[in-house]
């Protein structure tokens, strides 16, 4: 099992949903975050107070999916998220060790 | 003024009955419809003037609630907005015990006598010294207002920093000391300022740039020299929580605002109508003065811009509102847009107090720009309440040829700035021996919400 952890723009969400959906993927987690990797912050100015605002709000995608998926699954949402501009996020991918489902104790692939 | 539209029906009268005496039963329908007019008058003035105070309180709670809210951090939210709302409980029950008597009693021209000490006598009847035509009850609860907002104004400086039991010793004192003795001088009988009533130094404040915010915003500057600066100020973010509360804040001061000037005429008058179109016409175009100055210096016209400029003309335009025709009041409002904006920037910055929610640099130097330039800018076809002992109109300000009045409003403002320098000083030593006056690093870092009130404006778990 893989975990796929994205960290994406807020406003390609959606795009990014819709489209894990299209190729069969439902169990999604979401948060909303802020962080910024090389895309630098913007200037705000409230009364002559400025402030470098370089932590940006993103939203962190995760799930985790059979090891045979995974490729597909991350080629999917790296092209339903990109808009080809700085600050498009990042995609991280770990091994699972186990997974377990609370209601009835499955474990491995057959929890997912 | 109102006494007029009667007035001149009464004059078509005796035209009628020049040729033979008027009989008796056409003198009592005369006498009869006399009242009539005089009662339907009043009725309509005193309908005006309880909504009025009614607007003048909603620029408290929730205007100003809002306004500060949004602009301090979260979690001081609640406390900022207490700060508002306790001060119509507070001064309230200050007005009925000895405010209103101490301001608007004859006594002194420095101070009001103890005349309407427990509002005694302060009934239906009207007290013709100040509106002949409205209960004296509903003039009394009107300028209740004026003192709630008043106090209200000050806690911009100090919020996020300053003990809840030390801001409500301070306001009581800083009313008797302040506050009452300015109003009195400015607004009450024999008042040492009034140009109304005989006052020393004739100075013209229709609706409070002096009384209401020179001293509000002095006073605040004293606050926050005397407070110190919040921890981490200049190193730690400090941004708005919320504009968007500031912004329905502010829209709600602005239509407040029309109560406070227009409803300064005391009467359903041409004159409160002549005040509330400069009322407009100064936060409209004070609006566009501040958004224009920060669009020139940051290259962005911002929001938080545009509602300090708008409450910054309404702040200039409010001694000026019943003396100034409309072009004025747009150059009154652009004035105090353009210098309230260089005052919270260029002058702050380059002094470094930190006046939290900038109190002194708007309604401070608002009140002072507008109450100079109503020396400029009276003028007898809005005003026509002075006259000489023949009845004819007197020249109010420089337009009218009277270059005096610059001289006299700008002794109105010092005084009024030396009482509040020298008023809010003492007053913060006294609340400084008697209860301590800042809060604890430690309280000030958890936040005065939770550690002053033991609450939360937002939780996320309800």
């Amino acid at each position: 099992m893989k975990k796929i952890e994205a960290i994406i723009q807020p406003h390609k969400l959606e795009d990014v949903k819709e489209a894990l959906k299209a190729i069969g993927i439902d169990g999604m987690t979401i948060s909303e975050v802020r962080g910024h990797g090389r895309q630098k912050g913007h200037k705000e100015v409230y009364r002559g107070m400025e402030y470098q605002v370089d932590l940006l709000p993103k939203v962190k995608v995760e799930m985790v999916v059979p090891d045979g998926r995974a490729e597909e699954v991350v080629s999917t949402l790296v092209a339903s998220a990109r808009t080809g501009k700085i600050g498009d996020g990042k995609v991280f991918v770990y091994d699972v060790l186990e997974a377990i489902r609370i209601r009835n104790d499955d474990r491995g692939e057959g929890a997912l | 003024m109102p006494y007029r539209r009667w007035a001149s029906i009464l004059a078509l009268v005796p035209a009628l009955g020049l040729a033979q005496s008027i009989p008796p039963a056409t003198e009592a329908r005369i006498a009869n419809l006399e009242a009539a007019v005089k009662s339907a008058q009043s009725a309509g003035d005193n309908a005006w003037m309880l909504v009025s105070a009614a607007l003048v309180l909603m620029m408290t709670g929730p205007g100003l609630a809002l306004f500060y809210a949004g602009l301090v951090r979260r979690k001081n939210v609640l406390s900022t907005m207490m700060h508002s709302f306790s001060l119509m409980a507070v001064v309230t029950v200050v007005w009925a015990i000895v405010g209103y008597s101490l301001a608007f009693g004859e006594g002194l021209p420095f101070i009001g006598d103890l005349r309407y000490m427990f509002l005694n006598g302060v009934g239906s009847a009207p007290n013709a010294d100040y509106a002949a035509t409205i209960p004296q009850q509903t003039f009394m609860i009107y300028q209740l207002m004026f003192a709630i907002i008043t106090p209200a104004l000050i806690s911009g400086a100090f919020a996020e920093r300053m003990r809840f039991s030390a801001m409500l010793l301070f306001t009581v004192l800083w009313l008797l000391i302040v506050y009452l003795p300015l109003a009195h001088m400015v607004w009450g009988k024999g008042g040492f300022l009034n140009a109304f009533s005989g006052g020393k130094i004739p100075t013209f404040d229709f609706a409070g740039g002096t009384v209401v915010h020179i001293t509000s915003g002095v006073s605040a500057l004293v606050c926050a020299l005397y407070l110190g600066k919040r921890k981490g100020y200049m190193s730690e973010p400090m941004k708005p929580h919320s504009l968007v509360i500031s912004v329905i804040g502010a829209c709600l001061l602005w239509v407040g605002w029309f109560g406070f000037n227009a409803g300064s005429a005391l009467a359903a008058s041409s004159l409160a109508t002549s005040a509330f179109v400069a009322t407009h016409f100064g936060a409209a175009a004070a609006t566009l003065g501040w958004m224009l100055a920060e669009w020139i210096k940051n290259g962005k016209p911002s929001v938080l811009g545009a509602i300090s400029g708008a409450v910054a003309g309404l702040v200039a335009i409010t001694p000026a509102s019943g003396f100034v025709q409309p072009f004025p009041a747009l150059l009154i409002g652009f004035v105090a847009g353009v210098g309230c904006f260089l005052m919270v920037t260029a002058v702050k910055s380059k002094f470094k107090y930190d006046d939290t929610l900038d109190a002194f640099g708007v309604h401070g130097a608002g009140g002072t720009i507008g109450a100079m330039l109503t020396g400029v800018f009276a003028t007898n076809a809005v005003n026509d309440s002075l006259k000489d002992a023949g009845g004819k109109l007197l020249p109010l300000g420089l337009v009218d040829g009277n270059p005096g009045q610059v001289w006299n409003q700008l002794l109105g403002v010092l005084i009024s700035w030396v009482l509040a320098i020298v008023g809010t000083l003492l007053i913060l030593k006294i609340c400084d021996v008697v209860l301590k006056v800042r809060v604890s690093a430690e309280e000030e870092l958890e936040g005065l919400d939770v550690s002053m009130h033991g609450e939360e404006g937002y939780t996320l778990e309800s």
